[in-house]
């Protein structure tokens, strides 16, 4: 009896998942030969490259919302986090400069306070959800605001600028690459590799999809879930925290319209790769493949001259909303 | 209102040679069925014998595969997703269709309420509300919010609504699974307030002596297969589940074995104080099968999960073992050896839109792992165990939970609670709402790991069920244990007067 419903769970699962496995990449395929035909450097790999390490922070974001969205909650304060967190880098970076210098250590002093301070102010949101027992779309949209006022206050209505020698330091972390490889890509890639384990082969990952597809359940079998909540939005903000260390080499500075509407590009490509919004199920390869995406709808609105590339954002809104359209339709129909 | 009812008025509602299948899966099976006005007609059958499938071919809510429904005396296509009720057929869930947050007045008249200048006419609405509820004998308040009803009372306004809408035909998915001895006595009398006005009640039902008390004929369906439309007094409890089951259904309980009364005390509860309990005192024997008897209400659930961490405990003592334990939640009493198997199957007990594996090996994940990893392989061999010592039958097993019959989700719930090897086992109406060929076999597994030396606590609302299988009888009410049988002493009518307060005495 076993035996045979082994040799038949992977029929009904391509079945079930035919249209929420093949959409995305069928989309990126679609945008792959879209690109190509309307410019012949865009399939190039440099092109490419640059195009996945421009993906590579809301990529690493949208990897935690991958967590996050399963488990049932929602992070909206990620753009303004990470805004903040790069403010603060900047600040803890160029006040340690005088006494540290110019060297790595003051570098990994700064990626290190930005890492701590990210899963901090995850924690911050996820006790507020867990013990505090408040929506987490309240929360994560009072911290929005918090955080974003918080960068614009850091720097005085202003910019808040790297130290330039501290700067030249770090670009490499940004602009270099490892075996020809870009470092955002590979950081990304290892995120992505050790994230997609984590969400199919540990508990931590069966437990986020428990709690999300029923809260209820997981708690009368055992699980923790007040822990396993908290813990998504720590990651999460780990991972905030993360992007902006990648994101400070880049730039060099933060102000107040630093990482704007970062949240909606992430929960896009979160729902976009498969991911349901009401939790119980994530896909991290999904979200890797939706990230890419939405930053080819970006390029490709660059290469052409029909549509206002002034749209991109209008663009990732309206998927957002035909995504979960597409997930409703999928779940009366099964 | 129809002129001519009973037994010789031509059917409102037919099904003729009805049959449904699901993708390969045939489920019906050329079904003829038909209930007139004013007449009550039971279905009944094992789960899976295709009874909820023909009650939503009836209400439009699946459509046949083939055959012809009749209604009124004209072929019709029944229009889906209860739109029929515009037509007066309406079927009544298990799972109610009421928003918790409305008033009983704004529930009756949602989707079509009354108006004035363009404005709502809450006034009128709650008069009318009212009346409505005089002439159903339906003791509610028309502004009381749905959320403060009971469950028995949020039925009454699910046919309150019915009727408001003029129903010809109401049919109801096990009406009385949820409902206490006394709730049950009044929905009956509003079944036959109903019938005298004409309205056909179909009506589906687990509870054999019900079916017969009720209605006026029986249908019974066994796989898909019609096997007889009979006049319910041409029956009797013995030939009705036979027809059922197919075979001949002796020993629905397994033999007693006598208790040990030297066995040692696995589990001792003093003073035991929380929400909705007071102080309730208990000891739970090894291999001892211990009843909880009680209306709906009475504080049994609620002393099982103060005893597992779900809820808080105020005062008393646990010990366990011979040592004194506290749980703050599920995984402490899971890892101690006590284990709670909850009531409330698809909301509490099972994922139902996972597999089964999962679901399976929720509770004990750490034991199927390979250093920080799931080992898949390993709990794939989990359920191919559980597969066997509790028959759990899924059509293949890369089915979702929540696909499985109900008989089978309590198996696979029983699975997923033995998983952990635990010494108690507190079962909560581990058999609500399962055909009786499932019970059997529950009944005989519980027997089983008793005589293995488990102690269970078995909280059961079925009093033959807590009679045929316990040593020992709590009897609760209100939060209180206020009687204790044992062996002879075990009998309907003791639990009963214990239940009801008429029997004064509280035990310890």
């Amino acid at each position: 009896m076993t035996s045979v419903a082994r040799d038949r769970e992977p029929a009904v699962k391509t079945r079930r998942l035919r249209m929420s496995v093949f959409g995305p990449l069928l989309a990126l395929l679609l945008l792959l030969i879209l690109g190509s035909l309307l410019n012949g450097n865009f399939l190039t790999f440099a092109n490419m490259a640059n195009i996945v390490a421009r993906a590579s922070f809301i990529g690493i974001i949208a990897i935690g919302a991958t967590f996050v969205i399963t488990s049932g909650g929602l992070d909206l304060s990620v753009g303004s986090m990470a805004a903040f967190i790069a403010g603060m880098m900047i600040i803890i970076i160029n006040s340690a400069v005088p006494s540290m210098g110019t060297g790595w250590s003051v570098i990994i002093l700064g990626i290190a306070a930005g890492l701590a301070i990210g899963a901090a102010a995850g924690a911050a949101n996820g006790l507020l959800v867990t013990a505090g027992r408040i929506e987490p779309f309240i929360v994560t949209l009072g911290s929005l605001g918090i955080f974003r006022a918080l960068i614009t206050f850091l720097a005085n209505g202003g910019t808040l600028n790297l130290n330039f020698q501290a700067a030249e330091t770090y670009s490499p972390l940004y602009s270099g690459s490892i075996l020809g490889m870009p470092v955002p890509i590979i950081v990304f890639a290892a995120v992505a590799i050790v994230a997609e384990v984590v969400m199919r082969r540990t508990t931590f990952g069966r437990h986020l999809s428990a709690i999300g597809s029923n809260e209820q359940v997981a708690r009368y079998s055992a699980i923790k879930v007040d822990r396993v909540r908290l813990m998504t939005y720590v990651l999460q903000g780990f991972l905030v925290g993360m992007a902006a260390a990648l994101y400070v080499p880049k730039f060099g500075s933060a102000n107040s319209s630093t990482a704007v509407l970062w949240e909606l590009q992430a929960i896009a490509a979160v729902i976009i790769g498969g991911t349901m919004l009401r939790g119980g199920f994530g896909r991290v390869w999904g979200t890797v493949v939706g990230v890419i995406i939405l930053e080819l709808i970006g390029n490709i609105l660059n290469l052409q001259s029909f549509i206002s590339p002034y749209l991109n954002q209008a663009f990732q809104g309206a998927i957002i909303i035909v995504a979960v359209l597409l997930q409703r339709q999928r779940r009366t129909t099964n | 209102m129809p002129t001519s009812t009973g037994a010789n008025a031509p059917p409102i509602l037919a099904a003729q040679r009805i049959s449904k299948s699901f993708g390969e899966v045939p489920v019906l099976f050329s079904i003829d069925f038909d209930v007139r006005p004013g007449e009550v007609h039971a279905i009944i059958g094992e789960n899976g014998a295709g009874k909820s499938t023909l009650m939503k071919i009836l209400s439009g809510f699946e459509q046949p595969t083939s055959g012809t429904i009749v209604f009124d005396g004209r072929p019709t296509t029944l229009p889906p997703n209860g739109e029929a009720e515009g037509m007066g057929i309406v079927l009544i869930h298990q799972e109610f269709n009421l928003a918790e947050h409305l008033t009983v007045a704004e529930s009756i008249f949602l989707g079509r309420e009354l108006k004035h200048f363009g404005f709502l006419d809450v006034r009128r609405m709650r008069e009318q509300t009212q009346s409505l509820l005089d002439t159903l004998h339906v003791p509610v308040d028309p502004s009381a919010r749905i959320s403060t009803l009971t469950v028995a009372e949020k039925q009454m306004i699910e046919i309150a609504k019915a009727i408001s809408r003029d129903a010809r035909v109401l049919i109801m998915d096990e009406p009385t699974a949820v409902l206490s001895v006394a709730e049950t006595r009044t929905l009956f009398e509003q079944i036959n307030r109903l019938t005298a006005r004409g309205v056909a009640i179909v009506f589906i039902s687990h509870k054999l002596d019900e079916v017969m008390q009720l209605s006026d004929r029986v249908t019974i369906l066994r796989d898909g297969q019609l096997i007889a439309t009979l006049d319910s007094k041409a029956l009797t409890p013995d030939s009705a589940a036979q027809m059922m089951v197919g075979r001949e259904l002796s020993n629905l309980y397994p033999p007693k074995h006598e208790p040990d009364v030297d066995a040692p005390l696995v589990l001792s509860v003093k003073g035991l104080r929380s929400n909705g309990v007071h102080d309730v005192s208990f000891g739970l024997r090894r291999g001892e099968i211990l009843g909880f008897a009680g209306l709906i209400g009475s504080g049994r659930t609620a002393v099982a999960e103060t005893i597992v961490g779900l809820i808080h405990r105020d005062a008393g003592e646990l010990d366990f073992n011979g040592r004194p334990v506290h749980f703050a939640n599920v995984a402490q009493s899971l890892a101690a050896g006590i284990v709670y198997m909850t009531k409330d199957r698809k909301g509490k007990g099972l994922m139902v839109n996972m597999g089964l594996r999962p679901n399976l090996t929720l509770p004990t994940l750490d034991r199927h792992l390979k250093g920080i990893f799931i080992d898949t392989a390993s709990e794939t061999r989990a359920l191919e165990r559980a597969v066997r010592r509790f028959d759990i039958r899924a059509r293949d097993e890369s089915v979702r939970a929540g696909q499985l019959s109900g008989g089978n989700q309590q198996k696979l719930m029983l699975g997923k609670t033995m998983e952990s090897e635990p010494e108690v086992i507190i079962m909560d109406e581990p058999t609500r709402g399962i055909d009786v060929g499932t019970k059997q076999q529950i009944y005989h597994i519980v027997a089983a790991l008793a005589a293995e030396g488990k102690s269970i606590i078995l909280i059961s609302s079925e009093l033959q069920e807590v009679i045929g299988l316990s040593h020992r009888v709590m009897v609760m009410r209100n939060g209180r244990i206020v009687g204790e049988l044992e062996g002879t002493e075990i009998s309907e009518e003791q639990i009963v007067r214990h239940q009801m307060g008429i029997e004064g005495k509280t035990a310890a």
